[in-house]
């Protein structure tokens, strides 16, 4: 649901910042399913696969975070339909 | 000093080399220093070499140099190797000898043209495809050679190349030895397949080993070489290039058209006779081509105006004893012909030369005349080479190496009446044809102007030649010194004939047809027009003119329907596929172009959609 969520944020939503907030949003859904998975049969394991997640979250945050200032840079703006310009 | 063999070949190429690249920032006088001077340093490595193998023959009367393996791949392994035989040895002097003493005539008889240094690269290169087609061991290495002339052939009979008929003979020439070239070629494929190797010795040797007389592979093998010597020294049927190679420069016809290339195919039949040995019908073959060609082109000399087709007709049919000798089984004979040949019909040529550039290069016999007292030079070499030539006898060397040719004719096992005949006809009409030529060109009135006289440069090639067209037969020991590398010829059958009686009889041609040129080309000139005028004499005149029609069927048979097909075939049937190849890629880019929008959010759609349908697949399949 939380999933649905997300993705459903990152289909409709045209600022970039949004987009990145879906996507952590997606990223949470993920390693709630593993916390939830790991406590149904009680494994360490989904804790473990949640913390990978969370460290990946942050590297995706700071790489996601320099493309919004790229963006606000070229166009002057967060609109990411502006940047189009690879239409085939 | 054998070591030096490969300097041979070595020095022009380098000449060539360094004409070809900075030839056009150089003087005049550096071109020609270089290109004769790499000649003559040629000619001079070869005489030390010859002197060296003379006078201590190393083991088995050869020496082989391995330069370096040309590539090795699963068995086939070509080497880089010079083979020092006497025969080898007799055709590499001959040639560099030669080559020396045309490139010191063309230092003054290009002077002032426009591609002085590029003719001299050619001529360069020339001579060292045809050094590297000599010396070759390795079949390989001969084709390179062989293919090497070729290509030089081409490039200096179209080296006046403003004239478009000039490029077109060269690509006659090229197109027609190209045909001889590919059953080389086969001939090649078929040794290698069979005998494992194109080492020369080697593959006569397995040969002999491995095929018996007059199995298939042998004669299939010795007829496509044979097939490509014909293409190379211009004989029937693929001989009608030769005449038209007159459009290059007269050096280059001198060099290349006579002395030296067309001997190529003598020299490959003399080089693999042992296969040819081991093939009866295709030696029978040769010696029929040779008598027919020396024949043919006898008759079509007869009617030329243009004095250097004359001389390539007259080469044709010197070529054509040549292969008569081959044919017979007299190797040595042959190869002492070619020498012999090589002195007179490059004198003849360098004497043509001069004529025609003294003439306002006027080729036509019958616009010159009584430049006896004019050119006494010219008159005087061009009637030594011109007797040698026909074989004048007791005292010029055609005559010793052409009877030699008429004798093995007659008492060899393949030989007999047929063969002498028409040796004997060849001889009366060479006569003939070639004092036509010095009553026309130097007897009579003068009808032209002397434009230039020849220089120190033009004149002291033609002197050392003539003296070799007389002297050149007096080689003590050539035929014992051949030996080792080709069979001694045997007598067969000797029949109601004798030497001196063939001698005499050939002699009795030769004045015959001197008689007869005498008579109709200088006494009574209007007899030999009267002749022509009549219907018959004029249907033969005009049908040997143009070589026999050789030119005219090949034009209706090959020539034409190609055309034919090129007319038709304008708009490539085969275009169309691979127009539609074209088409149908450029629709599937208009399709596909089409979803590359640069909007993210679609991308991410696309993803997602993707992801759910191959879990979709994944859970319910």
């Amino acid at each position: 649901m939380l999933f649905a969520l997300g993705l459903i944020g990152l289909l409709v939503r045209r600022n970039i910042i949004f987009i990145l907030l879906s996507i952590e949003i997606m990223l949470n859904a993920a390693g709630l399913a593993f916390i939830v998975a790991g406590a149904r049969w009680a494994q360490p394991d989904g804790q473990v696969m949640f913390m990978f997640i969370l460290a990946m979250a942050a590297a995706e945050v700071s790489v996601g975070l320099a493309l919004v200032l790229g963006l606000q840079r070229l166009y002057k703006t967060l609109d990411t339909d502006a940047a189009s310009e690879m239409k085939g | 000093m054998l070591e030096l063999l490969w300097l041979v070949p070595a020095l022009p190429l380098a000449s060539f080399a360094v004409l070809a690249l900075f030839g056009r920032r150089m003087p005049d006088r550096a071109m020609a220093a270089l290109g004769a001077g790499s000649i003559g340093a040629s000619a001079a490595v070869s005489m030390l070499v010859a002197a060296a193998f003379l006078s201590n023959p190393p083991g088995g009367n050869a020496y082989t140099q391995v330069l370096w393996t040309w590539m090795s791949a699963s068995g086939f392994e070509p080497q880089i190797v010079l083979r020092l035989d006497p025969l080898s040895l007799v055709m590499m002097l001959v040639v560099t000898f030669v080559s020396f003493l045309i490139h010191v005539y063309s230092t003054e008889f290009m002077a002032g043209d426009d591609g002085y240094s590029r003719f001299f690269a050619y001529m360069n290169l020339f001579v060292a495809s045809m050094v590297t087609l000599v010396l070759a061991g390795d079949l390989l290495l001969l084709l390179l050679g062989w293919e090497g002339v070729g290509l030089c052939s081409y490039l200096l009979i179209g080296f006046w190349y403003r004239d478009p008929a000039n490029g077109a003979a060269g690509q006659k020439a090229f197109i027609v030895t190209r045909v001889g070239d590919t059953a080389f070629l086969v001939a090649l494929f078929i040794l290698f397949t069979n005998l494992r190797t194109l080492d020369i010795q080697e593959v006569m040797r397995r040969a002999l080993a491995e095929w018996p007389v007059g199995s298939g592979l042998a004669v299939a093998s010795a007829a496509l070489l044979l097939g490509g010597a014909v293409g190379k020294s211009a004989q029937l049927p693929l001989q009608t290039w030769l005449p038209d190679a007159m459009a290059g420069p007269t050096p280059t016809s001198a060099l290349i058209h006579a002395a030296t290339m067309v001997a190529a195919g003598v020299y490959l039949i003399a080089r693999t006779h042992r296969l040819f040995i081991l093939a009866p019908p295709v030696m029978t073959a040769v010696a029929v081509i040779g008598a027919a060609t020396l024949l043919l082109a006898g008759f079509s000399a007869l009617t030329q105006h243009d004095i250097k087709r004359v001389l390539a007709y007259s080469t044709i049919s010197q070529i054509g004893y040549m292969f008569l000798a081959l044919g017979v089984g007299a190797w040595a004979s042959a190869i002492f012909h070619f020498m012999t040949h090589a002195f007179f019909k490059a004198l003849l040529f360098m004497a043509a030369g001069v004529v025609i550039n003294a003439l306002h290069h006027e080729h036509n016999m019958f616009r010159m005349g009584g430049l006896r007292r004019r050119l006494p030079i010219a008159f005087w070499t061009f009637t030594i080479g011109g007797a040698s030539l026909a074989g004048l006898p007791l005292i010029t060397a055609g005559f010793y190496s052409k009877d030699r040719i008429i004798w093995d004719a007659w008492v060899s096992e393949g030989g007999g009446a047929g063969l002498w005949l028409a040796a004997i006809l060849g001889v009366f009409l060479t006569s003939l044809y070639i004092f036509r030529a010095v009553f026309l060109v130097f007897f009579g009135e003068a009808r032209t102007e002397i434009e230039k006289r020849p220089g120190a440069a033009i004149i002291v090639p033609l002197a050392v030649l003539s003296v070799l067209s007389i002297a050149g037969a007096w080689v003590p020991g050539f035929f014992s010194f051949l030996t080792p590398a080709l069979p001694p010829f045997i007598e067969y059958h000797t029949g109601a004939l004798t030497e001196t009686i063939s001698a005499v009889t050939a002699a009795g041609a030769f004045l015959f047809g001197l008689y007869l040129a005498y008579f109709f080309f200088h006494r009574r000139r209007d007899y030999a027009a009267a002749i022509a005028a009549a219907p018959l004499g004029r249907a033969l005149h005009n049908w040997w003119f143009a070589g026999w029609g050789f030119d005219w069927l090949y034009g209706r048979v090959f020539v034409r329907p190609v055309e034919g097909m090129a007319r038709v075939n304008r708009k490539d049937v085969f275009d169309p596929i691979y127009n539609g190849m074209a088409a149908l890629a450029a629709l599937c880019w208009k399709l596909l172009s089409g979803t590359q929008t640069g909007l993210l959010r679609r991308y991410a759609a696309g993803i997602a959609a993707g992801v759910i349908v191959l879990v979709a697949i994944a859970l319910f399949l």
